[in-house]
């Protein structure tokens, strides 16, 4: 939790580099298949959340709001939860509602279960045809967390209110909780699994909604998403994949839960960026699914490491400053370490306190003591600890919001992760298995050759 | 598409004109559960106090309220760019329990000192109203101390709506008015209120009153100066731009300093002449100002015109949809849009007035859907029946807009590009030019489908 590693002597955070729980909660649910986040607290904060991810997503982005006044501020939430919940059925008829409280909420004491408690009592008393959404509610304080905690806190609550074990039917399903990462990150991973012969479970699974086609009639929930009676058979899953080195070590997630209530095999790796990852990742599906590899995969890697060969002088001894999301950072520098490059700072808004340990232990030796690591930091910090370092630094990689920065030292930045709000590809961005991989080598290697060759007086047209 | 429900609770706040008595229900808080396109309190606020430039904008509260506002606007400055980073105490669960002023002091000593801003801006966000911070007696102590103005402002998200933020930024900055010395202003000048200098408008602006002989002594707050402000009571006339952010301002000014006050609007070319000449009657006892006016207008509009045909040509026929904040902008629009020989096919806002939407009412043709607050849900059914070609909006709309294979305009603040002026005209031209003709509508089948539609119905 972020309260407690703040580090003393306090100083106000300018430019964030974090957001708040209550996003990565709403994110969580856009996933999910017929459901609706729906946030607990004012207006503001959802229609600010909105605005910030349909700018990531391009998107129509429907996150309800039970809507605070003052007198819910003081007579407490009840009502207005539960009237939200009657217009969102009648308005959206949603399989699942997702809840996720927010500051208000939270600091005004909202006992958000027994409010639903008492709605779904009062809706059984009622005893209608119609069948009530599934509710599953998460706590999502951002004095207390991240809008990673909120994340992975979304992800388990679905679990947590949902898993059973009904029988599943079709093929063996396997549960995959890939973590925050794109719509194009999401749809390879499936494809992956599937290869395998493996049916994936994947929570969140917003591939299709929050990166789909035109629509021919307007769709009050976008199409796609995980299935609702999919998370109610997770606990018959053959096993389980948690990717984030952060979220590995946490004792409590939807990996830990399905493992203890329903003896559903866990596994936990990094997020599946560069090489080592990607193999773990491709050498567990293997294991759980009991097939070998398929050629299609056997090739990609072969040409990635081939590309890597070609172009490795490009990359050798770069120094690189990433930021973002913990999982994502320690993701990138492990592959950073595989490439030559060497990540002289990493920094995350977050971290839960073991950020920097879990960095290091995937760096190589040779760079492992030179780095800076630093977390729950904002970027006036990071700006400033890369100036001190003044020359030391090639190459930013982090979302958009480090673009001002990257502006100001006169740095390329690659752009990967959420929010990229100033190009057109933030959903098809792919970071993960050897296709991710070869992505991004191939645009560190690119940008870096440009910046080369507009240095260069003569203006090759060969590198 | 009547398969989308419209909720019983909302029904009050949509309209059809032809639907007689004109009857529309607005000022309410939005709907639980209905997923308002509105902000929140503090929203109102950060809007109207955002582009001062030299002031720190401190948000007290938990981390999202400033992360999400960080660097949001188009609102340009001509020299210092301190609006433009996001200030947080970044509260944490030990603050909510204890309280947060001891943060909000240090947060204010280490800010002021590391970036000597003219003024500092101190936000409340929800919680801070619930905790119970004494934020005004922090920032009294923090003002002495620094010896700078520091104004809290009650921005609370929960209590009221945008309309209220709009009210507690104008009483933080009228607290700024009066400060500074009125030395060297001339009986022929202005305020300009709420132009907040998205794409550098605010420039364009105060160029055509100057080039008419009128010193503008504050805009408020594009382009934002703290100084300016503080001696703006010395200016003679209040323009007062939209319906409602600055009026309260203009109310203050009005009643403490006896400074009269108009209404003006920018957008379009009969309303930005319209807001030149009703300055220049205002100090009609110089006569040579109205005669300057007429040529500037003359001037200006004579450069546009031909490429504004031309732009025409193209777009005439086509039917727009408009979903705005203030309706104010809503009546320049529908007035802008028919220069282009385009028809309203909807209209509304999030913020209107029972009067503003009975004026919105008269401008538009029968059949015209007028909506106060609306969702997502009903901005989509009815530019699906309608037939929109274009949507003006928001972010928050663009995407419902593309869905659908509609074009979009982007009318908010956080757009780049400067639509005011004579010269904003033109770009506001080619903004509908570039989306409403671009080829990329005949692969939307939302579109297609709605082709056959009416060719079956015709047939
Ligand atoms: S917490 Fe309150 S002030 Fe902040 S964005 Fe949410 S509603 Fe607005
Ligand atoms: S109040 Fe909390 S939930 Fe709302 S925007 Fe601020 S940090 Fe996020």
């Amino acid at each position: 939790m972020r309260s407690v590693k703040q580090t003393a002597p306090y100083t106000a955070t300018q430019n964030a580099c974090n957001l708040c729980a209550p996003l990565g909660a709403a994110l969580v649910f856009k996933g999910i298949a017929n459901a609706l986040p729906l946030l607990h607290g004012s207006q503001g904060c959802s229609t600010y959340i909105r605005r910030y991810m349909i700018s990531h997503f391009k998107e129509p982005l429907d996150i309800a709001c039970s809507n605070f006044g003052e007198d819910t501020a003081i007579f407490g939430g009840g009502a207005n939860l539960k009237l939200a919940l009657d217009n969102i059925r009648r308005q959206y008829h949603p399989e699942l509602i997702g809840i996720a409280t927010t500051c208000l909420s939270e600091t005004i004491g909202d006992d958000v279960p027994m409010f639903i408690q008492a709605y779904k009592a009062a809706f059984q008393n009622a005893c209608r045809d119609e069948q009530l959404p599934a509710l599953v509610h998460v706590a999502t304080p951002s004095y207390q967390g991240t809008h990673m905690e909120g994340f992975h806190g979304a992800v388990r609550a679905l679990i947590q209110t949902l898993a059973g074990r009904e029988a599943a039917e079709g093929p063996p399903a396997m549960n995959l909780f890939p973590g925050m990462v794109s719509p194009a990150d999401l749809r390879h991973l499936k494809e992956i699994v599937i290869d395998f012969g493996l049916e994936a479970t994947v929570v969140p699974d917003y591939s299709d909604t929050l990166n789909g086609p035109l629509w021919t009639e307007y769709q009050r929930i976008p199409e796609g998403g995980t299935p609702v009676n999919a998370l109610r058979r997770a606990g018959a899953g053959v096993a389980s994949l948690e990717c984030g080195l952060l979220l590995a070590a946490e004792k409590e997630t939807a990996g830990t839960w399905l493992a203890t209530q329903f003896d559903v095999p866990l596994h936990r790796q990094g997020l599946p960026i560069g090489i080592s990852q990607s193999d773990r990742l491709f050498d567990t599906l293997a294991a759980v699914s009991g097939k070998a590899i398929p050629q299609k995969y056997t090739d990609q890697r072969g040409r990635l490491l081939d590309a890597l060969v070609d172009g490795h002088k490009h990359l050798s001894g770069v120094r690189v400053a990433i930021f973002g999301e913990e999982d994502l950072v320690a993701g990138l520098a492990a592959f950073c370490g595989e490439l030559g490059i060497f990540p002289v700072l990493c920094a995350t808004g977050g971290g839960r306190g073991r950020f920097a340990d879990t960095v290091r232990k995937v760096m190589p030796d040779y760079c492992r003591d030179q780095m800076q690591i630093l977390e729950d930091v904002d970027f006036v910090t990071i700006e400033k600890k890369l100036a001190e370092m003044d020359g030391e630094v090639d190459l930013l990689i982090g979302h958009s919001k480090g673009y001002t920065m990257s502006r100001r030292l006169g740095k390329p930045l690659i752009r990967v992760g959420f929010p990229v709000h100033d190009r057109v590809d933030g959903s098809r961005l792919l970071h993960l298995g050897y296709r991710g991989a070869q992505q991004l080598f191939d645009r560190i290697a690119n940008t870096l050759i440009q910046v080369k060759q507009e240095r260069n007086e003569i203006g090759y047209t060969y590198f | 598409m009547s398969a989308i429900p419209i909720l019983e609770a909302r029904k009050a706040q949509i309209h059809q004109k032809g639907a007689e008595p004109f009857d529309i229900t607005c000022g309410k808080h939005s709907l639980a559960g209905s997923v308002s396109q509105r902000a929140c309190v503090f929203c109102g606020s950060r809007v109207v106090l955002y582009p001062i430039a030299d002031a720190l904008h401190l948000i007290h509260g938990p981390i999202g309220c400033a992360a999400y506002t960080w660097d949001i606007r188009g609102a340009l400055s001509s020299g210092p760019q301190l609006h433009r980073l996001s200030f947080s105490t970044d509260l944490r669960e030990k603050d909510v329990i204890f309280g947060g002023e001891k943060k909000l002091a240090a947060a204010l000593d280490e800010l002021i000192d590391a970036y000597r801003p003219k003024a500092a801006f101190v936000y409340s966000t929800c919680i801070v109203g619930i905790i119970g911070d004494d934020v005004a007696a922090v920032c009294r102590k923090l003002a002495q101390d620094k010896g700078i103005p520091v104004l809290p402002v009650h921005s609370e998200g929960f209590k009221g709506t945008k309309k209220d933020g709009y009210k507690a930024a104008c009483d933080a900055l009228f607290r700024l008015v009066g400060t500074g010395s009125t030395e060297g202003i001339s009986p022929l000048s202005i305020n300009i209120l709420g132009e907040f200098n998205i794409g550098g408008e605010a420039w364009m602006i105060r160029k055509y009153y100057e080039e008419m002989g009128i010193q503008v002594v504050s805009i408020m707050t594009g382009d934002g100066r703290v100084d300016d402000v503080a001696r703006s009571h010395g200016a003679s006339l209040n323009v007062v731009q939209c319906s409602g952010a600055l009026t309260f301002m203009a109310d203050m000014m009005k009643e403490t300093y006896g400074i009269p006050y108009i209404r003006a609007s920018y957008f379009g070319i009969d309303d930005m002449a319209k807001a030149l000449y009703d300055v220049a009657a205002h100090f009609s006892t110089q006569p040579t100002v109205m005669e300057t006016t007429r040529r500037i207008v003359r001037r200006e509009v004579s450069a546009i015109m031909p490429e504004l045909y031309r732009l025409k040509g193209d777009l005439s026929g086509k039917r727009a949809a408009i979903y705005v904040g203030g309706a104010f902008k809503a009546f320049s629009l529908i007035k802008a849009l028919r220069y282009l020989g385009m028809a309203v096919v909807l209209v509304g806002s999030q913020t209107g007035s029972k009067a503003d939407y009975a004026t919105l009412q008269e401008m538009c043709n029968a059949g015209t859907v007028i909506l106060d607050d609306a969702n997502p849900l009903e901005l989509s059914k009815y530019i699906i029946e309608k037939r929109a070609d274009l949507f003006i909006g928001g972010v928050k709309e663009r995407p419902i807009a593309f869905k659908m294979g509609i074009g979009f305009c982007d009318h908010n603040h956080e757009r780049k590009i400067p639509l005011a002026g004579f010269e904003g005209m033109l770009h506001f031209a080619r903004e509908v030019h570039a989306s409403v003709t671009s080829p990329v509508w005949q692969f939307a089948p939302a579109r297609k489908l709605a082709g056959h539609r009416e060719e079956e119905f015709r047939a």
